[in-house]
């Protein structure tokens, strides 16, 4: 047991609490005291999270740091406080209803294992808000919202936590004479703690279903739900775990922009507008990144957006690229100058786009995919003969190449050199290769 | 200016590297198309420089994270769309009332629901100013293209710091999400801006220390010592000072771009995205010999009342291009006389507004 600090972290001006007659709270918030004096904490080391409900009312009471927020919410409020300052000590006080809201953040931060303590005030109904039925509430119980008598399950809260990776576990009792030392060690555990408390609410669970302490231990029984130690497991916490990546990460460089120098020259005096429509797994964004960098490299202004559906490894695959001897204002296309169509998948999702187009426009097209409904000029993917072998992989790569002698907008050069510069160098030197078919 | 040096960019590094130069060293978030480079960015960039980034299991919970690190001292950061937003907003509330400095990016993406999931939207601009209850301020800005994204975010640090409030980056799938060449030097040159101070309008918050000062932060009406007080009169006085210390600093806070030309009648406004298709539009029409004025706003909430009326005088035509059902254009009119005719260019079928569009409105 450490040096005391303090005799009581109750901030005793503001006793009596406000709790009802006979009801568990006070006891509790009793225990926790006791449990920091055991410690020896310094109040400044401690803040207390509390969630809404009757136990939202007992920051108040408390020495120490308090934080009080949204109702369900406190766990991910405790966490975010522990994970700033580690050297804190961080407990939340729960309700049973605010396991039911925020259930979801319960079983996550058993997952992250994130170094809190979750004391749970579990009276098995709404006390402030006039006892309805919350998650724990028996079955058969009556309140004012199961008038006759309600038919759910009851959520085991202890079991939740455990089950999804809580370091330490456990359930008592608001009588436990115990409780201290269990709090003590739940705040020593390194990693996530929860200790689900059972407790009478006098004021409405209790009268409503002749439910005492007796009763209350006998349906402990009934549940098979023991008191005592569920889980005690050593694994590291989220702290732990996140300092050794950041000691990782500390060797990476921090991301860096991509920049190019212009080398090249361009005589493009519009904007023009390209769309690329292929299907997924043909490199089609790829391919507009190659000309918009192609055509940076040659002083132009680009943008490239790109579209495919959520599933990216099938259906369409589009690109839309804007090359301008301006800055790039608009980066829409309604209309393109240029469409370029590599698959079927692709074509079917421009297909309102290649309809708007005019005559002066240009549909390039792969086999197959030459009747477009649209008054562009269509014309066929001539590649050269050399290149047919390199359809199936690298059809769109052929495609920026191909679109670059027939466009003239900017050096070939440029295309060959975005590829150097924007593309890993496995894949720069498949490309290279795919794009040697057009000088031969 | 070497204008050779040009950077391959998406609005969501951008936004991600801003934060960083800005200070941020916490961010938690969740997934969701248009946002979510920002978090992979974050989440890959902040253990590099000793920072946390995490994905928490849903927006309430990342928000809350934040909420918690900034009371124990982290300058905190999330970026989502507007599902995500509604998931935010209870929280909102809390931070407005804790006076978290809390900067959210939202990249909209058009509803309702998952709506046309995703395309480009500016249809969040109200949800943003008005998703907390009781419908306390907010600071929000947008930008119209990438650079002003990096500067914009570092600015929104800056006020959110100074205000001790939410402030948003109203931003949208077409700017996160398209990659675009920028002149190297504008990511690197901060823009003509007025400087944000450094000091906090009002108590600088305190975090949690050990041996510091014990700190009670609440959710619940209190006093500035953070002890829940019922009394009215603090209550009243604390609500008003919510509302002022934003509501009285709105020059502070404006930033717009005027482009005005001298006896032009008709001005057009707009904010985010659809603002380069207005200067695009605008360089048309002067193209062609018309008058016309051009205001880009960027800092959407609080409106920059006086900056857009300055902009007023002479001018007998407003044209508001936006991707909503008029949501800015509704707050102009409060502004002008009713002689002044309002015309909304309006979009909200996943396509971007065009220039032509806007030329359309204003040959009437």
């Amino acid at each position: 047991m450490a040096e005391p600090v303090l005799d009581t972290y109750i901030a005793e001006e503001n006793l009596p609490y406000e709790f009802c007659p006979g009801c568990s709270h006070g006891k509790v918030l009793g225990a926790l005291s006791d449990s920091l004096k055991q410690q020896g904490l310094d109040p400044t080391e401690v803040v207390i999270v509390t969630d809404i409900g009757c136990v939202g009312l007992s920051d108040k009471y408390f020495v120490t740091h308090a934080f009080h927020g949204l109702h369900g919410r406190a766990i991910t409020y405790a966490s975010g406080i522990k994970m700033q300052n580690p050297d804190l000590k961080v407990v939340v006080l729960i309700g049973d209803g605010g396991c039911g809201i925020g259930g979801h953040h319960l079983l996550n931060a058993a997952r992250m294992n994130t170094d809190v303590a979750v004391l749970v005030f579990n009276n098995f109904n709404f006390g402030m808000t006039g006892g309805q039925h919350s998650v724990t509430t028996p079955m058969d119980s009556i309140t004012p919202t199961t008038s006759l008598g309600s038919t759910d399950a009851p959520m085991d809260i202890a079991g939740t936590a455990k089950v999804n990776g809580g370091g330490f576990i456990a359930r008592a009792t608001a009588f436990d004479k115990d409780l201290p030392d269990m709090i003590t060690k739940a705040m020593n555990h390194d990693g996530f703690s929860l200790i689900d408390i059972w407790e009478l609410c006098t004021a409405y669970y209790v009268v409503r279903n002749d439910f005492g302490r007796k009763e209350m231990m006998g349906y402990m029984d009934s549940m098979n739900m023991e008191s005592g130690m569920l889980q005690e497991t050593e694994r590291p916490s989220f702290q732990t775990s996140y300092k050794h990546m950041q000691t990782q990460a500390s060797e990476q460089k921090p991301m860096s922009g991509l920049v190019l120098e212009t080398k090249f020259s361009s005589d493009l005096d519009k904007p023009i507008r390209i769309v690329l429509a292929g299907a997924a797994g043909q490199k089609v964004v790829s391919a507009g990144n190659l000309l918009a960098s192609a055509a940076t490299l040659s002083g132009l202004w680009t943008s490239r957006r790109a579209d495919f559906p959520i599933t990216i490894q099938t259906g369409f695959s589009v690109a839309e690229v804007v090359i301008s001897p301006e800055p790039v204002l608009y980066s829409g296309i309604i209309k393109p100058d240029v469409a370029v169509l590599i698959a079927p998948e692709g074509k079917a999702k421009i297909a309102r786009l290649t309809k708007a187009m005019e005559e002066t426009d240009t549909v390039y097209y792969a086999e197959g995919l030459g009747d477009a409904d649209s008054a562009a000029t269509q014309l066929p993917l001539n590649f050269p003969d050399s290149a047919k072998k390199e359809l199936r992989k690298n059809i769109s790569a052929l495609a920026a190449g191909y679109l670059t002698k027939q466009l003239n907008l900017f050096p070939f050069e440029a295309l060959k050199e975005a590829v150097r510069q924007i593309q890993k160098p496995k894949i720069a030197e498949i490309n290279l290769g795919v794009l040697a078919h057009f000088e031969n | 200016m070497n204008n050779n040096r040009r950077e391959m960019v998406d609005g969501a590094a951008a936004i991600a590297r801003g934060a960083l130069d800005a200070g941020c060293n916490f961010y938690a978030g969740y997934p969701i198309t248009p946002a979510s480079g920002i978090l992979t960015h974050m989440l890959r960039e902040l253990p590099k420089v000793g920072g946390i980034g995490l994905q928490g299991e849903d927006e309430i919970s990342s928000i809350g994270h934040c909420i918690g690190a900034a009371t124990s001292g982290a300058t905190v950061f999330t970026a989502s769309s507007g599902p995500g937003l509604s998931l935010y907003s209870e929280n909102i509330g809390l931070a407005i009332m804790m006076e978290i400095p809390l900067v959210i990016t939202i990249s909209q993406r058009l509803g309702p629901s998952t709506g046309a999931a995703t395309a480009s939207a500016q249809g969040d601009i109200q949800f943003m100013r008005w998703c907390n209850s009781g419908g306390y301020p907010v600071i929000v800005l947008s930008p119209t293209n990438i650079p002003e994204s990096y500067h914009l975010t570092k600015r929104a640090f800056k006020l959110a710091k100074r205000f001790r409030n939410p402030v948003f980056i109203a931003t949208d799938k077409e700017t996160v999400m398209t990659t675009e060449s920028v002149a190297e030097a504008e990511m690197i040159d901060a823009p003509d801006w007025p400087e944000v101070p450094d000091e906090p309008v009002g108590k600088p918050l305190d975090p949690y220390q050990v041996n510091g000062t014990i700190h009670h932060y609440t959710g619940s009406s209190h006093t500035e010592e953070g002890h829940i007080t019922k009394d009215p009169d603090i209550i009243a006085e604390f609500n008003e000072r919510l509302k002022n210390k934003i509501e009285s600093r709105v020059d502070e806070i404006s930033l717009v771009k005027p482009d005005l030309d001298v006896g032009a009648e008709t001005l057009i406004l707009s904010y985010g995205v659809t603002a380069r298709s207005m200067e695009a539009a605008v360089i048309q029409l002067r193209s062609l010999g018309e008058k016309v004025s051009a205001l880009t706003v960027f800092s959407l909430w609080p409106i920059p009342e006086k900056k857009i009326q300055d902009c007023l005088k002479g001018v007998k035509r407003i044209i508001i291009p936006e991707m909503n059902h008029g949501q800015y254009r509704h707050e102009i009119q409060r502004l002008t006389n009713s002689d002044v005719d309002l015309v909304g260019v309006n979009r909200v079928d996943t396509f971007l507004i065009t220039p032509e569009e806007i030329m359309e409105a204003y040959h009437g």
